[in-house]
Parts: C-alpha cells; structure tokens; sequence
C-alpha cells in the first residue's frame, strides 16, 4: 500500500480538502462551525489549487444559504459537480432545495458540521438536530465521528452520490471533530481518482439542461399522477446502501480502513448493545474495548449510513445474543414517542423480526436516550453509566445521560470518576486568555508532536463567547497510541495557567492529576509565588502532591519585544517540562513552526518570538512546595451575595464554569431570562483604565458617548448628596445652565472596563501646562482598583437625571441619560456597541428590539449575563432574537401587535369613561408623546386607568387592563449587522420598509459578517480583503441608503460617530420621531478591519473625510414642508480614499500581496466616491417647492 | 558647446543633476520620465528598515488581534501568503530589491541605493541585497535624531564610523552618505568617515520638521517641499569642506533652478540633487533647469562643469572669512539696518 502524507488538521480543513478536490462549483455562505470549509475553498481556489481533473473551482458566496441552496440546484441541473458546506439554521434554509434535488435524482454531497437549532435558545455547538431535521428531505445521511473519518467519507460520499444518484448529505459533530485537530493520514488526488468514476461524472453532465437537447424539470403535477411520480425514484433508495459499502470497500482495499454502512464493535456475544452514530460513537466503542477487556459482553452499532437506513446491514449488525439495546440520538424532538434514530431501531427490528432476518429470534428491550445535545459532553463515564442502566429490570426509556434532570427525573446517574484514559497518553490542559496567542501556540505543538515524533496527537480548544478578555481551554493528548476520544480531559497530567488572574477565578486544579505538572505564568518568582495563591490552589497542590513551576512569561516577552503575547513561551516551557522532545530538538521544532506560523509576516515577527524562545529557559523555575497551606485567600465567588438569587444560583455557576452541574430545574421553561445581569459580572479584564481629571475636564460628554462599554458615566445632581460620598469621590461643580449650583460627576466603572482607550481618544479637553494629558487619563487598574469600586458603587447611588427636565438634542445633555446597554461582552473598542448604548440611552424605557443573529446577538444575550437593563422603574428594552434572516419581518411583527393593542385599548377605553373619568379617557385619548414630559404623562395616567379599572369585573376592563401599557407609545427598533441587511435578510428588510410601518432600523455596518469571523457581505468595500474575498473585492458597496431612499417616504441617515457625534444623536432623535419606517446606516468600526481600535474614531472621521462614508439624513417630513429631504451632514471629500483605507489591514494586505491589483481597485474605489459624492449633491440640491430642478 | 559632464562617486555623469531619494523613484515610468527629462542619475527612495520592522509587528498584530479567542471567528482575516505564490506578505526588502533590479533594466542612467538602517545586521543584509539588485552605488541615509542626554557626541560619531567600515567591508559599490548638518565639527567628522571608506558625502539631509497644531493641540508631521532660500546651508558647508576632504560632495535640499545648481557647483559640489522642485512643477522642471544651466555657461563664457566646480569654495574665494561664523552678524547688522526707521 501506498505511503501517503500524515498531517495534523482539524476536521474542517481536512473536509474542505477533499470536497475543493471532486468539486467544479461551490456555492458557500458562512455560518459557524462550517464557515472554515468556505473559506479554506475560497482561499483555495483565490491561489488557483486545481481539483483533481486540473481545473480551479468556482466558489461563489451567496447571500443565504437559501440562496447557496438555489445556486447549488441551478449548478447541478447545468451539470457541475456542486457542493456546499452548512450547518443548523443554514441547514435547514436548503431544506426546501433539499427536496428538489433529491427528487431530480441529482448527485451532489452537502458537508455538514452538525449543530444545534435554535429552540429556546441558539447554540452554535454541535450535536444532530440540524441533520436529523434534514432526514425527511431524500438526501442520504452519512455520519463520520473523528477527524480522520470526516475526512475519508467525504470521499466515499462522492464516489456514492454519483454512483447512486441520491444526493449525500455527509455530516460530523460541530466542533468535537470539526475544531478538533488530530493527525490523519491524507489522501493523495490519486485516492480520489481511483474512487470517482469519470464515466458517472459524464452520465451527470449528460442529464444536464441545455438547449442544445432541451427538456423541462421542475414540472407542477395533479392528484392523479403525483404519488406515482414520486414513488419513481424507489429502486434508487433501494440500491443506496450497497453503493455506499461497494464504495466503502473499494475504499479500503486503496487506504486499509474498512469502513461498513453498520459498523459494530465489542464482543461477538453481547448481551448489552448501544446503537448511535457520530463521534460518541467513538467513545462508546472505547469504552466498550475497556469494559470487555474486564469480562464485560457489551457491544456498540455505529450507524455510519443514516439515511438510506440499511436495514439488513443493521440487522446483521447486532450479535444473536443482544437482551437489551439502548439507542442513543444527540437531537431532541419534543413530543415525539422517540428520537429519529431510535424509532428507525425499532422499526428495523420489527421488521427484522417479521420478516426473519434478525440475528436473533427474542426482540431485545429497546429503549432510547438523549445524550450530547449542543456539544455537551458525552464521556466513558456516561456510557458506562448507560450500560449499567442497562442492566435494571425495568428500563428507563426516553432517558437523558450528562445533565441532571430534576424535573421529569428522565436523567440517569453514572459515576462521573470512571475513565478509561490509556496510561501511556500525556494529557495536557492549558489556561489562557484569547491574546495571548495560547490557542495558536499549542495548535503548533500539536503539530510538532504530530508531524516530529512518532506519537500520535489531538488537540481540542475550548472558546470564550465573550470576545474582551476571552478565555481559552486548551486540551492536548499524545501518546504511543492512536488517540481518538473526543471528550474533553478531566484527568491531566500537565495542567498550564498562563494567567495568574485566572486562579481567584475558576478551580482548574480540579484538572491535574496526582503528582501532575502545574506551570504557572507568575509576575513573582519561586520564592515569592507560595504566599501569593488562593488556599484552594495550596492545598491541591500538597494534596495532589504536584510539580510546580513559575515562569514570569509576561517578563520575558516584554524584553523580546512580543507585548503581551506570552504563547511562544508557555510553549516553551511546556516542552522543556514534559520532556516530550530533548529540549535542543523542541526548540528548533518551535522556532520552525514559528518561522512557518509567522515567518509571512516578517523577519521582525520571526525574530522576537526566537528572541522569546532563547530567554524562556533562564526564567523557568521550579518551586520548592511547602508542606503547609499558608494563604489566606480565596477564590473569590462568581457574583457578589447582592445579585438576585437567579443572577447567584443560576448565572453565577454558568459564570464559574460549573454550568454543566445545573440540573434542569433551575432552567426557565420558556428561555425568558432577566436582563441587567451584566453588572454582576465584574470580570477585571483591563490592566489601564481611565482616570478622570476634575480641573481639565470640560463635561461635554463625548467620552461617556463612545464608550463601547459603558463604563464612563456622569451625573448632575445636588452637593448635598455629596455629604456621604467616600472621601476618594471626586466632584466638580456642574457647568449646566439647566442645573445651576448643582455637582457633577464623571465615574468609571473599575472592574468593569475594557481598557480599550476609546474615551481617551475622544477626549477634547487638555492641560494647558501638559498637552499630553487630558480630562481622562489612562493608569494602572490594580492600585485603584478598590479605591475606585467604592467611588462607583456611590456613583450609583446618585440621581438620575430627570428625563423630563432635559433637552437631549445635544451631544453634552444626551448623556446624562441612564445607559441602558452596558458592560457587554463585545470587543474591547467595540465600534458597534456605542451606538446601542446611546439608543438605550434616548429610549431604552421603552423599546421593543429585535435583534437579528450576529455579534449584537451574542454580546447581546449569549449567557451567562446581558448587558440590555433596566432603569430604577423597572423600565428598559425588551429584547429578543428570533432568527438571522427574519429579523425585519420580527420586528414589524412586534409593530403589528403594538398597534394592535394600542387600537384595541382605544377602542374599549372610551366604553369605561362611567367607571374611570371621561376627564381621563378624553386626557388619555388626545395624548402628545411627542416628548419627555408627554410620555410621562401618559404613563402616569395609564397607572390611574389601572387603578381604576383594577377591580372592575367586566371581561372587558380585564382585556383593557392587559393592554392599557399600549396606551403609552412604544418604539420598534430593529437592529442588525450588514450581513443581515445587506445579504440575508435584506429581502425581509426592503418589505418592512416598503410597508410603511413606524419601525426604526439600525444598521450596524462593519463591511464585514464579523461575528463569524469577517466574512465579505454586499457591504464589503471595493479594493478591501475580507474572507470570501481573498483577491480584494472587486466590485463596490451597495448603496443601501440609496436605496431606501427611492421609497421617498422611508427615513434614512448615514452615521459615524467618530465623525460627527451630534448628527449621530439628530439621526437617532429624528428617526424615532419620524412617523413611519425609519433605516439608520452606522459606521461601526471592527476588528475585522485590522488596525488597533483605539483608532476607531480617528478611522471613522477619515472615512468621512475622504468621502468614502458621506454623512447624510433623509427626512421625508421635510418633503412634506416643500424642502429637499437630502441633507447631506458631510463636506467635500479632503483627503483621499487611499490615506483613509490604508491605515487598515483589510485594505493594506491586498497591498502587500498584489499591489498591481490593490492599485486598480483602489483606483475604482476612489472613483466610486467621487460618483456618489455627485449624485448626492445633485439630489441634495434639488428642489421640492414645485419647480423642479436646479436654479 | 558647454560641458556639462561630471564625476560622482566614480560614476560618469551627462551632467551634475541627480534626482535625490523621493517617492518619484518607486514607479519605474517616473523613473523614465526622469531619464528623458536629461536627468543624469536617480537615488531610489530609501529603504528604511525601521519601516520594514514596523510594517510585520502591524501586520502581525493586525492579523493575530482577536484571533483563536471567541468560538465563532478564530481568524479574521484570509491567508493570503499562498496567493500569487507569495511566501510572505510584501514586508522587508524584497520589494525594493525587486524595483532596483527594474529599474536598472529599463533606465540608462545610473541608479543609486539609499537604505536607512535600524540594526548593524539590517545595514548589512540590506546593503549587499541592494548591490547584488546592481545598484551603481549605495548612499547611507543616517537618520537618527540623538535625543539621550547621556549619550557623548563622540559616541554617536563613533557608531557611525563602525557601520561604515563594516558595510565598506561588506560591498564594492561606492559608498556616499547623507547627512545632517548638525555635528560639533562637521569637518572632522566628515575627515573620519572618508578614512572610514565613504566616496561622497550628500549634504544636507532634510528632517521631516514637526509642526505644532494649535486648535487641537498636537504635533502634527509636517511635510513641506524646500525652497531655495534652503540652499544656503549646504552651500556653505560644501564650500568649507571643498579641497579639505577628499571625497565628492552632493548637495541637497534647496535645488529649484539653475542658479542653485551653478552655486552648488561652483561651491564644489559634484552633483546637485533635487526633489521638492520636481514634484513641485513637474519632471519636466529639469529640463528647464539644465537648459539654464547650459545657457548661463554659454552666456558667461564658462566652458565646463569642471572649470567651475569649487570655484567659489571657501579656499578659492577672496574672503574665505566670508563662510564663517563673522558671516552670520554681518547679515544681520544689514538686516537691522534695512529696517531701521
């Protein structure tokens, strides 16, 4: 047999490797996890890697997998070999299409990363719901549970669907095997050559549509012929299976791995059998190996094909002896009698049984169980813990395995300590944070151990949802054998904090193993660490009895010149302690890896990190444990005693990582959670954080404006109040015509604050004596720390500005206003976050958000905490994600209802004037909300009604009691990325629009899907890089504010707050006001634009100046009063597009890796702006008094 | 029929006017346009390692910043370094090297290096790739502004003189440098680095000036083209320095016409080099300036370039006193006396 490449890769890429290879056409759209796939395609085919017939895929992005599913469809029946990569909701969008190509017989494989739906909640982690929710549409399902595996049935798909027509739907769990990296064996074009047969390839090109031998597909039937048309397509499905194992077979005989549609594994005489399939799989059949290996009769069927389900094979799967059978699905299907796979068993067995062609002539007891659902784990310790349930006289059916379900007790108990780890596997668990490269550092030690020495390696890495201050989870195996569990490690041998933080925070010794290796990155050496640790972290360390080492990581890499970036380091270190490689030949093993991870970005890059590596070892040291628990520290809780017993019980637990030990009761039944939360949260991530300067500052409020978090807030209020502030609290007297004789305030929130410097940056004040400091000033958090708790904790105590008292038109006013939106988990620097916070600002107590899915989605309601709150009155946004695609359509819907109710309340108010005053029914009636004052008003006789209606027997006073809130005017807002408005949702977003309705739209447009990773949207700029768009866009932004602006009766603003923070606020103010569909355009600066963010403003101000971003409002009421609606907020263009785009990555790279190319488009580009920049004069000059054009 | 011809740094020139390091040079068609203008040779743009350094530590916080941190977005960016069978991304001097060699290939004229090291090793690498691209010559662009109170002058000068003899060492191509006025005894140094193995010494270098921004309160850079008026301080040290040293002298800064080429000459410069006026009035400017240097000649009888360089260097001059110190309030007292009332 052939010696083929072994690489260590993760289950995308060794996916996407195989499907760019038999592939003419690839129509891809991103969504998490398979997002990569596209991208590794994309980028492939941007540098011209062909497939194995030598030609270079066309991979197209399409604007939802809706469409990718269409595009795929229309590809196929032009006779392409077409494929596409998907998961959960993506899934299900091709549902549809799904059908269609099936029931044209059409050959294709769909690789899908299985992944949750959403439900109560979305998930983005893997398990089978998207898949199974598939298995109705006529596609074969075909299942593989490791990396290895994911990247062979790719092939065998291929080879299948063309032989049998049906269409492959190949799938593996998100993340577990999709992220996880391990080392395969690759398959060469040769492999791939010999599976796909040319002469099928042909047949499918022969049944294209052409002219040139025209038919008609797609036809519409009636009742008479339907049924029989669609039971055509039987001998098809009939003769799948066997096409799958000849494919299977033929496999083998080129690669030795003999795959079966059936895979059975265990003793030839088991009693006990689980029947499941995808990676638990796996560890079920380990486990199983383990547990006979000690006289236990126990077996596990791993259904690889789904779909055709082989009955036959399946029957002849299971050994005569079986008693008993647990089938195990990682999907929910409330209300069902069972999960998919388990009524598949027991139809197969029935049938077996009928029939006469099961192994065994008794039926077994047959009962099924949900395990792993949205990646959950599913260990050795659950699978024994099945079998032995499996052993009760009477069975437990529809049970759970891994929670604890405290409320329908379906759950069952296993011994969580079991483990079946091989002895001879090193396990390794690292702590870091997500910038200090750790996840990227051990990805390079995974390899090294892969592709340097003979063992074998995997490596998983467990993420944050939060993207400031990220935590990562490192966990590595290597060793003599093959490694295939895809569970996490428990049990480590080497467990690596690279942040000393982290251990007042979460208990991860709870990892190491007896005698294990404990590395720690310490800011103090050997001597000194001992007195410095948590008493927990003490006494493990004696109890365990481990080997402790320190290294002051953060030192050494500031003396290299890498910043913060310690991962080289640790890496080192880890090398050196565990011996895995003589220490001389690991460091030329990392210093190879880092010239390949880095050497593309320079020699400088390169040579710090060397720099890094040589002066690791002289900093490394192992610390001499004293045998008493000296500390008095403690790992601090999750939250303060103060939270609300929820925010305590539930959120806290999520938040100290023991979010699997809930048990279902504590859970809302219906995914309602509070909100406010974030507050509790205190997660000290910023090492500066500003400090304000009473004598400089000016309080114009632009700092508290940007802020992205938050954090930066300031009150007016009496010196009275003052009397019992710390003596730290630091006051001004308050510059306010308005509120003369009265104190002001500018706090910071402490712990709370990203340190992303953004307020500094908007700081316009600066000493006179001293022009480099200003009003606020960066300083080190952990000296003030406590200092400064204290003087915010008083801060809240304080006032808020009275709403009614305000004019909040301008810039200086509008923040005093309480943010509603605060602390969230978006970047430090966060160009989007300024912008929500400010609309929480002007009407947080009463707005309705429906916020479609992306980055707003989960900083915005990802659990743990929220950052949407409300005020002391219990008022605040009510916010809810529905879908990514539909999120227009939600939020017109929430307006259908308000007007509704508000009709309705209107309609049965004047019929209780007897009862509640026709004073008060006419005051109530001839409401003006226009303002502040007016909608204080109202509430305030809104509360009288309900008084007065609240013992009125009458089932209509308790119908007008249940809607009177409507009588006080709500606003719609409706908030989204450009992925959602340009592209996927942008079909729903031009109805809501064109309907009419009094919605407001915000349009957070980064010019990228940032939340997956900065794919290329239809708002990607021209001459900008983004993934999906590896050569540079070559075509311009749409002009989505044009657009709208074609209705005439649609409000449309284009905002940059780092351009022009007041006409920001008038857009805000002005598209509340505006009686009908309002779209605001936000510039929001991102990470995925590549530069440093504490330049965000600065780039926002550039990308005005330049023309690129013109500021405009459109105001249709202005029509009304005979003016242009156009106003445009923008001067001429002074600088060019060049000096604005290339202080950024995204626009730079094209520059540096083809510059003839960046030129031209470029050159486009600056083309483009000056166009727009024309027409929008021409539109903004012309007249709406009645003569009609220019004078 | 005038001679226009001269020598500098061992390279025979049509005439003195070079087109010194500027942005002109990084397009090979400007470069051309330069040769047709009747430019006699074009220093490259500088390379400037401490860019180089700069550019990957960006890049590479840009591309690592956010990275493998939040489930959904490990990357942000594509990897672009397979495109266009790139191994890396255009950062370090490849590029450079790469337009030298272009530009060697399609202009006549001689094209001369400028690198501006950071590190000793960078000058070297740097130094060899620039002459293995066939570079007719190399000038060292020393631009470090010393702003350490505890650093002795003669540290600095020190420094220097080590990189010179080692890129002397290290390549075969003549060597000038660039450099700024502002040394104790300019002479002396200048002495030391001709020992140290220098050809030419291109005087003055031009500092970006900073500029002070009084609405916002910020240094603010500042680029502002030379004017002639400039060309009095390299004139001067050209002509002090003129048959003292025996290297070839460029000078720089301050070159718009072609009484400002005449005095350089005549003051003893080898070549003049101009920029500012180029990209000022065009390339074609230089055209017009070499047509009146020819014609000035023609009109005061002079035969060639030759005869009149140094003509008018501090040893040549009837008041060599004229270029010193004494100079200085002599103008002023006139000055004073212009504007008295």
């Amino acid at each position: 047999m052939m010696k083929r490449p072994i690489i260590t890769v993760d289950g995308i890429e060794a996916v996407a490797m195989v499907a760019h290879k038999v592939n003419e056409v690839v129509a891809i759209y991103p969504i998490t996890p398979s997002s990569g796939m596209g991208e590794y395609a994309d980028a492939w085919s941007a540098v011209g890697k062909t497939n194995i017939w030598g030609t270079v895929p066309l991979v197209a992005e399409l604007q939802s997998e809706g469409g990718a599913a269409g595009a795929i469809h229309g590809a196929l029946q032009a006779g392409a070999l077409t494929t596409t990569f998907t998961a959960s909701q993506g899934l299900l969008l091709m549902i549809p299409n799904m059908y269609k190509i099936a029931g044209e017989l059409t050959p294709t494989v769909f690789h899908v990363s299985a992944r949750s739906l959403a439900a109560q909640a979305l998930s983005i982690f893997g398990d089978h719901s998207d898949v199974t929710a598939a298995r109705s549409t006529g596609f074969a399902l075909l299942s593989s549970g490791s990396v290895q595996e994911a990247h062979d049935f790719a092939l065998i798909a291929q080879a299948a669907t063309l032989e049998s027509r049906v269409p492959f739907l190949h799938f593996f769990e998100g993340f577990r095997v999709s992220h996880e990296v391990n080392k395969i064996e690759q398959l060469t074009d040769e492999d791939m050559r010999a599976m796909i047969d040319d002469e099928l390839v042909q047949a499918h090109r022969s049944r294209r549509l052409s002219p040139d031998h025209p038919v008609l597909r797609g036809t519409a039937q009636n009742p008479d012929v339907f049924f029989q048309a669609r039971e055509t397509v039987n001998p098809y499905y009939e003769a799948c299976p066997d096409i799958v194992q000849k494919a299977m077979d033929k496999f083998a005989s080129l690669t030795g791995r003999q795959y079966h549609n059936i895979d059975y594994y265990g003793a030839p005489d088991a009693e006990r059998v689980i029947v499941m399939m995808g990676c638990g799989a796996v560890t079920a059949s380990e486990t199983v190996d383990y547990l006979n290996q000690r006289g236990d009769k126990l077996g596990v069927v791993v259904v690889r094909l789904y779909r055709p389900f082989p009955v036959g094979d399946f029957l002849k799967s299971l050994p005569p002896t079986v008693k008993t059978i647990a089938v195990l699905d990682r999907t929910k299907e409330p209300g069902s009698i069972g999960e998919p796979l388990f009524l598949d068993v027991i139809a197969a067995i029935q049938e077996g049984l009928e029939k006469g062609i099961a192994t065994f002539s008794e039926k077994p007891r047959i009962t099924g169980g949900r395990y792993g659902l949205s990646s959950k784990e599913f260990t050795p310790a659950m699978v024994n813990g099945i079998f032995s349930e499996m052993t009760e006289s009477e069975l437990k059916n529809n049970f759970t395995v891994g929670i604890i379900d405290d409320v329908t007790n379906n759950s069952i108990d296993y011994d969580p300590g079991f483990s079946i780890e091989d002895p001879q596997t090193v396990r390794a668990v690292f702590f870091g944070l997500g910038s200090d490269g750790t996840v990227g550092a051990n990805k390079n030690s995974i390899k090294i151990i892969g592709e340097e020495t003979e063992n074998y390696a995997q490596g998983f890495f467990v993420y944050d949802s939060k993207k400031a201050g990220a935590i990562t989870i490192s966990h590595l195996r290597f060793g003599p054998q093959p490694i295939r569990a895809p569970y996490l490690i428990d049990n480590a041998n080497f467990v690596a904090c690279h942040q000393f933080t982290f251990l007042e925070r979460f208990d991860m010794l709870k990892y190491a193993a007896p005698k294990a290796v404990f590395l720690l990155n310490s800011f103090v050496g050997p001597d000194e660490v001992w007195d410095l640790l948590p008493r927990q972290v003490q006494e493990t360390i004696i109890e365990k009895e481990l080997r402790f080492y320190v290294i002051d990581g953060y030192k050494v890499a500031e003396e290299a010149g890498m910043g913060r970036r310690i991962n080289t380091i640790m890496q080192t270190c880890f090398f050196a302690i565990s011996g895995v490689l003589p220490r001389e030949q690991a460091i030329t093993a990392i210093k190879e890896a880092i010239r390949k991870t880095y050497g593309k970005r320079g020699e400088a890059v390169v040579k710090r990190n060397f720099e890094a590596v040589d002066k690791t070892l002289a900093n490394l040291f192992e610390v001499n444990v004293p045998e008493e628990v000296t500390s008095q520290l403690t790992i601090r809780k999750p939250v303060p005693d103060a939270a609300p017993e929820f925010t305590r019980e539930v959120l806290g637990e999520i938040i100290a990582g023991r979010g699997d030990d809930l048990p279902v009761s504590v859970f809302p039944v219906d995914g309602t959670y509070p909100t406010g939360t974030t507050k509790w949260e205190k997660r000290n991530i910023a090492l500066e954080i500003p400090e304000w300067d009473t004598d400089i500052c000016i309080q114009c409020g632009k700092c508290v404006f940007v802020c992205p978090h938050a954090v930066i807030r300031e009150k007016v209020y009496d010196p009275a109040l003052l009397e019992k502030a710390p003596p730290s609290f630091p006051s001004a007297n308050a510059r306010w015509k308005e509120f003369p004789n009265m104190k002001y305030t500018l706090s910071i929130a402490p712990e709370d604050c990203t340190g992303c410097g953004l307020c500094i940056e908007a700081c316009p004040a600066k000493d006179k004596t001293q022009v480099g400091r200003k009003a606020i000033n960066m300083v080190d958090q952990p000296p003030i720390r406590e200092r400064e708790v204290a003087n915010w904790e008083f801060f809240l105590t304080l006032p808020e500005v009275d709403r009614t008292a305000l004019k909040i038109g301008t810039v200086k006013n509008s923040q005093l206003l309480q943010p509603l939106f605060e602390f969230s988990g978006a970047c430090a620097g966060c160009g989007e976050t300024p912008y929500l916070k400010l609309l929480s600002q002007l009407f947080g107590d009463r707005i309705m958000i429906a916020n479609a899915t992306g980055c707003t989605s989960i900083y915005g309601g990802n659990l743990p905490t929220t950052p949407w709150s409300a005020n002391a009155q219990g008022r605040g946004p009510a916010w809810s994600n529905s879908l990514f695609e539909d999120n227009a359509e939600f939020g017109l819907g929430m307006r259908l209802t308000l007007e509704k109710h508000q009709e309705y309340a209107r309609e049965l108010l004047p019929t209780f004037s007897d009862i509640v005053g026709q004073d008060l029914v006419t005051e109530i009636l001839n409401d003006d909300q226009s303002n502040e004052a007016g909608i204080a008003a109202q509430r305030k006789r809104v509360e009288l009604l309900k008084e007065r209606l609240a013992n009125v027997d009458d089932p209509h006073a308790k119908d007008l009691l249940s809607i009177a809130d409507n009588l006080v005017n709500k606003s719609i807002w409706i908030v989204g990325g450009d992925g959602w408005a340009y592209d996927i949702g942008y079909g729903g977003l031009d109805h809501v629009l064109a309907m009419g309705r009094n919605v407001n739209i915000l349009v957070l447009d980064t010019e990228v899907y940032s939340n997956t990773g900065g794919q290329a949207s239809k708002a990607t700029p021209r001459a900008a890089v983004a993934k999906f768009a590896a050569k540079g866009k070559g075509l311009p932004k749409k002009d989505l504010g044009m657009s709208a602006m074609s209705y005439g009766y649609v409000y449309v603003a284009k905002i940059a707050m780092g351009a022009s923070d007041q006409q920001t606020l008038r857009a805000f103010i002005e598209a509340d006001a505006y009686d009908g569909p309002s779209l605001i355009i936000a510039y929001s600066h991102c990470i995925a634009h590549g530069y440093d963010l504490i330049k965000g403003l600065e780039q926002q101000k550039l990308a005005v100046q330049s023309g690129y971003w013109p500021l405009f409002r459109y105001n249709p009421d202005l029509a009304d009063q005979g003016k242009n609606p156009l106003i445009i907020d923008s001067k001429k263009p002074t600088i060019s597009l060049s000096d604005y785009a290339y202080n950024e990555t995204r626009y730079r790279m094209l520059l540096q890796s083809d510059e003839q190319r960046a030129e031209a488009l470029m050159k486009q580009a600056e083309d483009d702006v000056e166009s727009r920049w024309e027409l929008y004069q021409q539109m903004a000059a012309m007249h709406y008094d009645g003569k009609n054009g220019n004078e | 029929m005038v001679d226009l011809t001269t020598s500098y740094l061992g390279l025979d020139l049509k005439n003195p006017l070079i087109a010194s390091a500027s942005p002109l040079s990084q397009k090979v068609e400007t470069v051309r346009q330069l040769e047709r203008a009747g430019i006699a040779a074009v220093v490259m743009y500088s390379l400037f390692e401490e860019q180089i350094i700069y550019d990957s530590l960006r890049l590479d916080r840009d591309l690592s910043q956010g990275t493998e941190s939040f489930s959904e977005a490990l990357t942000f960016f594509p990897d672009l370094t397979a495109y266009n069978d790139l191994n890396q991304y255009s950062i370090g001097p490849d590029d450079y090297v790469e337009n030298l060699r272009k530009l060697k290939s399609v202009v006549d004229i001689p094209i001369i290096g400028s690198l501006n090291g950071l590190t000793n090793g960078g000058w070297i690498e740097y130094a060899r790739k620039i002459e293995e691209a066939g570079a007719d010559a190399l000038e060292l662009n020393i631009y470090n502004l010393s702003t350490n109170p505890e650093v002795f002058s003669q540290e600095i000068e020190n420094e220097y003189l080590d990189l010179v003899r080692s890129i002397r060492a290290s390549i075969e191509i003549p060597i000038a440098i660039k450099l700024s006025p502002f040394f104790t005894n300019l002479p002396n140094f200048a002495s030391n680095l001709v020992e140290a193995g220098v050809n030419g010494l291109v005087l003055f270098n031009r500092f970006y000036q900073p500029e002070l921004d009084l609405e916002e309160l910020e240094v603010v850079p500042s680029l502002v083209l030379s004017n002639s008026q400039e060309l009095r301080l390299p004139l001067r040290w050209i002509a002090i320095l003129y048959g003292r040293i025996s290297a070839d002298f460029a000078l720089t800064t301050g070159i718009h016409t072609a009484e400002d080429v005449l005095k350089a000459t005549m003051a003893g410069a080898s070549a003049s080099m101009a920029a500012s006026t180029f990209l000022k009035y065009g390339i074609d400017h230089g055209t017009e300036i070499l047509d009146g240097v020819k014609s000035w000649m023609e009109e005061h009888e002079y035969e060639s370039i030759a005869q009149m360089k140094g003509s008018m260097s501090q040893q040549a001059v009837a008041e060599p006193a004229a270029f010193e110190r004494a100079n200085y309030i002599k103008v002023l007292s006139s000055f004073d006396l212009r504007f008295a009332p």
